[in-house]
């Protein structure tokens, strides 16, 4: 399933390109290339740099410090000792053997929350980015309401949603029935959705408002010259051309969601099983300072988060290089327009 | 189609690397941590800061301001942390482990001088240097690790029945219930008073903060019960605890401490109170000031915490001060310290914010007495007080009994099983 997109823009182009080229020019013509070459590496380069600082380095490191244990009390000095023990692969180890049910527990929380708050999202962000590309009056107010839930902190948005879910606060006073929002169980869970969503919707509509602004006019005019009704037009037009942005905003929903730890841990509290996520787990071990099982903890998060991203990419086909050949497909307009295209 | 593969990879590769945010934060590097014990010299004069949790007495400033026109060199900052103590110490942590001269004097909760000092974050103290003889001896000894000073007491802290006097009053109760059964039975006769609709009988802190980890100690020694032994050994699974831990969850069933208690945290519970909805309700000392100011003035007292056969014994709270170890301007440091802790500090916060002095002094001192009906109870609460379990692994010690209370309390297990499961937490937490 994976190499079997027909080359459409830039390889058919490479293919041709030589054939172009005059034969005595070759060798100029080579030349220069790899100078050009050279000149892009150098011209990248400290982008690498800064990619291998910020990424690569503290990738390593956190691998390494995984395979060390907490350090020691010297039972003589009653001090820490200042060195941590190198112990394999234990940490891995006791994170799926002995502390198996938390980590389970935390992996299958973080897995819920990704899918429930993601579907979510996109639902909503779609339709509130359907609204705000609407003309009409008082439409700047609209969006910029719509968008204030993004610009808030997440902490504070987990410190408000704490009031509103309080026993005597308002989303009680709503439904007229005393939800104990903050103890464990499902209802915590709901209400790390709901204050989640509220606050990453706006960021799908954001970018899927992006997309909609540059679907040109006249498709949907020679859509409703051909009598396509207006939910036609949403699913055939709409829907396909602004894919690859709403995608991408999907994309990074679901590494963020993944990763999620700020608004559980404030909103519903620390070591709350019901709403335990992988990194409330790291930043526990890290709190109690055993930097070793939180790298392991993170390390395991980095792993899913990476096959999460991967999969995202080859099942879905977010495009977000945006090359050519991305641009192309925009263009040719369809869910899963490969298939087609290789049957063809 | 190469191209294609490797593009997905390498986009993927670069996006997932932002899941490593967290990882980012645990380094190995060691290097040489400021390797003293015992010998620190306190040099160095400038500007230092105070960093203790978020103070919502108002009473802090004033203070830091009295030693900032005194000493305009050496200006003290206050920096305020989260009103949650375990948010307080990861960030405390965080410091030191970054070997940050950020924080110079800390206001360690008394359960955290074992940790900190076992880790050299804190430097060890002079000890002639501070008046410990004119303190309460319990309170003391939680500034002291391994037999060091590391930590001056600034304030100590014991919790106190706070109750509607005026309620118990109406309904012919002439003195406060000694024991859990009494103060059962008087909550049953204020509720048939019409002045009591709607009123709950008792609430504690039973969130799933360190406050559970003091309300479930209190109910276990207050039924004779101990968590972790003398030698700091844990103990906890025992008849006696067993009928603390009883106590709290029986409550929870039969609705003697309401649901929503155990959603509450110090100011909840303090809010609760306030609006009338509890007749009694323990707390710690600085509600008593906030709560002459509410509506409920003048229909309230303190006693000391009930128990099974008699009174009860409270956890020890209170704040001591420490010396971050990778602080600047430590001579400033030191007599900051001195000056913060000495007894009249002491007095401006026990007048101002009603925060229990640890000098004997003040709680004899007839005059203040006069004005503060509480200190002599409070003096009750302190010298019968049990510490939370000193152990240098106090984090983890205080989420297994987190975990297994607050699994008791909400029925989830029996509070037999949860005291074996935390025994057995327990065993695992503290050997080293």
């Amino acid at each position: 399933m994976t190499d079997v997109e027909i080359p459409t823009g830039t390889a058919a182009a490479e293919a041709r390109r030589p054939s172009r080229t005059p034969v005595r020019g070759l060798r100029t013509r080579s030349r220069a290339t790899a100078g050009s070459g050279r000149m892009a590496a150098l011209l990248v380069s400290p982008t690498l740099l800064v990619l291998m600082i910020v990424v690569l380095y503290p990738t390593v490191m956190a691998l390494r410090e995984s395979l060390y244990g907490p350090k020691g009390l010297d039972p003589k000095t009653g001090f820490i000792r200042s060195t941590e023990p190198f112990v394999g692969l234990k940490n891995y180890a006791d994170i799926l053997g002995a502390a198996g049910d938390r980590f389970w527990n935390a992996f299958w929380n973080t897995t819920f929350f990704t899918v429930v708050t993601v579907g979510l999202e996109t639902v909503i962000g779609v339709a509130m980015a359907l609204i705000m590309h609407r003309a009409f009056s008082g439409r700047a107010l609209v969006r910029a309401g719509i968008l204030v839930p993004w610009a808030v902190p997440t902490a504070i948005s987990a410190l408000l949603w704490r009031w509103i879910f309080n026993s005597d606060g308002i989303a009680n006073a709503l439904i007229g029935h005393q939800i104990l929002w903050t103890t464990e169980g499902f209802h915590a869970k709901v209400a790390v959705i709901v204050a989640e969503v509220w606050k990453t919707a706006p960021f799908i509509g954001l970018l899927v408002l992006a997309g909609l602004q540059v679907i040109p006019n006249e498709v949907y005019e020679a859509a409703r010259i051909d009598g396509a009704s207006a939910l036609r037009r949403f699913w055939h037009i709409t829907l396909p051309l602004v894919k690859p942005a709403l995608l991408v905003a999907m994309l990074f929903r679901c590494m963020d969601a993944l990763r999620m730890f700020d608004l559980p841990y404030i909103l519903i509290g620390a070591q709350k099983n019901s709403v335990e996520t992988l990194s409330m787990l790291a930043q526990n071990e890290a709190s109690n300072v055993r930097f070793g099982p939180a790298s392991a903890y993170a390390v395991l998060l980095f792993l899913y988060v990476f096959l999460v991203a991967l999969a995202f990419v080859r099942l879905l086909g977010a495009d977000l290089v945006g090359g050519t050949a991305g641009g192309r497909r925009k263009r040719t307009g369809l869910w899963f327009p490969r298939r087609a295209e290789v049957t063809v | 189609m190469k191209t294609r593969t490797a593009r997905a990879l390498r986009c993927s590769a670069a996006l997932a690397a932002a899941g490593l945010l967290l990882a980012a934060c645990g380094s190995s590097d060691d290097g040489g941590s400021a390797g003293q014990s015992g010998t620190t010299s306190f040099t160095g004069r400038g500007p230092i800061t105070y960093v203790a949790g978020k103070d919502t007495t108002g009473a802090v400033q004033p203070v830091l301001d009295r030693w900032n026109k005194l000493h305009p060199k050496e200006k003290v900052t206050f920096i305020q942390l989260p009103t949650d103590a375990d948010a307080q110490r990861q960030q405390m942590i965080q410091n030191a482990e970054t070997k940050s001269d950020a924080y110079t004097v800390l206001s360690l909760d008394v359960v955290w001088t074992s940790e900190f000092a076992a880790h050299q974050w804190i430097d060890r103290l002079p000890e002639q240097q501070f008046p410990l003889g004119k303190m309460l001896k319990p309170v003391v000894e939680t500034a002291r690790y391994r037999g060091g000073l590391y930590a001056a007491p600034a304030s100590s802290d014991g919790g106190l029945l706070y109750y509607r006097s005026d309620l118990l009053k109406q309904a012919g109760v002439t003195r406060p219930p000694a024991t859990w059964a009494e103060m059962k039975a008087d909550c049953a006769k204020v509720k048939k008073l019409p002045a009591a609709k709607g009123v709950s009988c008792y609430a504690g802190q039973f969130q799933k903060y360190e406050g559970l980890t003091v309300n479930f100690s209190e109910a276990v020694n207050s039924a004779g019960g101990v968590v972790t032994d003398a030698n700091g050994k844990p103990d906890v699974d025992t008849p006696a605890a067993k009928k603390g831990l009883d106590f709290l969850a029986g409550s929870f069933k039969d609705g003697t401490i309401p649901k929503e208690a155990i959603t509450y945290q110090e100011e909840d519970g303090r809010q609760a109170f306030q609006a009338g909805k509890l007749v009694f309700l323990r707390n710690w000392p600085y509600m008593y000031a906030l709560a002459g100011k509410s509506k409920l003035a003048g229909s309230y007292a303190v006693a000391p915490l009930p128990g099974l056969n008699g009174p009860g014994s409270s956890s020890l709270g209170g704040h001591n001060l420490a010396l971050s170890s990778f602080a600047k301007n430590k001579a400033t440091a030191l007599d900051f310290m001195k000056f913060f802790s000495g007894e009249d500090t002491a007095r401006t916060f026990l007048e101002k914010a009603s925060l229990a002095p640890p000098y004997t002094g003040l709680y004899d001192d007839t005059s203040l007495a006069r004005q503060y009906p509480y200190l002599p109870v409070l003096k009750q609460s302190i010298l019968r007080a049990v510490p939370r379990p000193r152990v240098v692994s106090y984090g983890d010690v205080t989420s297994a009994v987190q975990q297994e209370a607050y699994a008791a309390l909400t029925g989830t297990k029996s509070s037999a099983q949860a005291l074996k499961d935390l025994q057995r937490e327990l065993q695992k937490s503290t050997a080293q």
